[in-house]
């Protein structure tokens, strides 16, 4: 049986992206995708699993990720997470990519890749 | 059946404390989880508990989220003292906030906080005291109609 479901070391590869924290955690799959800067918004809205894209970079990230069950976080634009915000993601595990593409770019490729926002 | 409280934990929140923010939101969610509340009811608590976290967070100087859980219902009662709600009526709007610009820097801000919460909750209270601080007194019902 092939198996298809997408994981986070898949989209490390197709979007070339870089692992800030986490690589014990790279064999998690993935069910979807949410891209989004208002933290309202992703707690409102995402569902987990998402991978979720930003260009936020504090602290709170892990706790709504933490909250929502995501995958985990791209930040993108070439950000890095504050201090803070590792050592958050250190305590909770939470895996923390990030890419100098803009979020546009991003997004395009994990949509070719199969990742939709929708489901 | 009994209405007395079946669990009752109280969690401390401190304003300005970005770091740890959330932390009783997911503890929350966790202990519902535990107690096997249906999984509708915990998403609808877990975003009204981080809502309310974070308005405490970014307005006031401290607060604190008590959670109830009855056999009916859950009970959320979100307590602060900081500078309060000038007028609820404002910030009940969608997309209304007072929000400072580096809070919006970082994704707070959006407006949705209250409404949020009010679309989340079965039962929405909300009394602010401008200059003294906020309470917030969400129900959620376990059984009969509930929000989907």
């Amino acid at each position: 049986m092939i198996d298809s479901k997408i994981y986070i070391s898949d989209i490390i590869k197709a979007g070339n992206l870089q692992v800030i924290y986490g690589e014990h955690l790279t064999k998690r799959a993935i069910k979807g995708g949410y891209a989004s800067d208002l933290l309202s918004d992703v707690i409102g809205n995402s569902k987990a699993d998402d991978i979720w894209v930003t260009l936020q970079g504090h602290p709170n990230i892990i706790a709504v990720a933490k909250l929502k069950e995501l995958a985990g976080i791209i930040i993108v634009n070439g950000r890095r997470p504050e201090a803070d915000t590792l050592n958050k993601a250190k305590a909770e595990d939470i895996i923390i990519l990030s890419s100098n593409l803009p979020a546009f770019e991003i997004i395009g490729k994990l949509y070719a890749f199969g990742i939709s926002g929708l489901r | 059946m009994s209405t007395v409280a079946v669990l009752s934990q109280t969690f401390n929140i401190k304003g300005g404390d970005f770091v740890n923010a959330g932390e009783p939101a997911c503890k929350i969610r966790n202990i519902l989880r535990e107690i096997g509340i249906n999984a509708n009811v915990i998403r609808r608590v877990a975003i009204a508990a981080y809502e309310a976290e974070m308005n405490v967070v970014m307005y006031a100087r401290q607060g604190e989220i008590r959670l109830k859980i009855t056999p009916h219902k859950i009970l959320l009662e979100i307590e602060d003292t900081g500078q309060g709600i000038e007028d609820i009526t404002l910030a009940m709007q969608p997309g209304y906030s007072t929000a400072t610009e580096e809070m919006r820097e970082m994704g707070f801000g959006a407006g949705m906080g209250l409404p949020n919460i009010k679309k989340n909750s079965d039962i929405f209270n909300i009394h602010s005291t401008h200059g003294k601080g906020t309470r917030l007194k969400l129900t959620f019902k376990l059984n009969g109609k509930t929000k989907k």
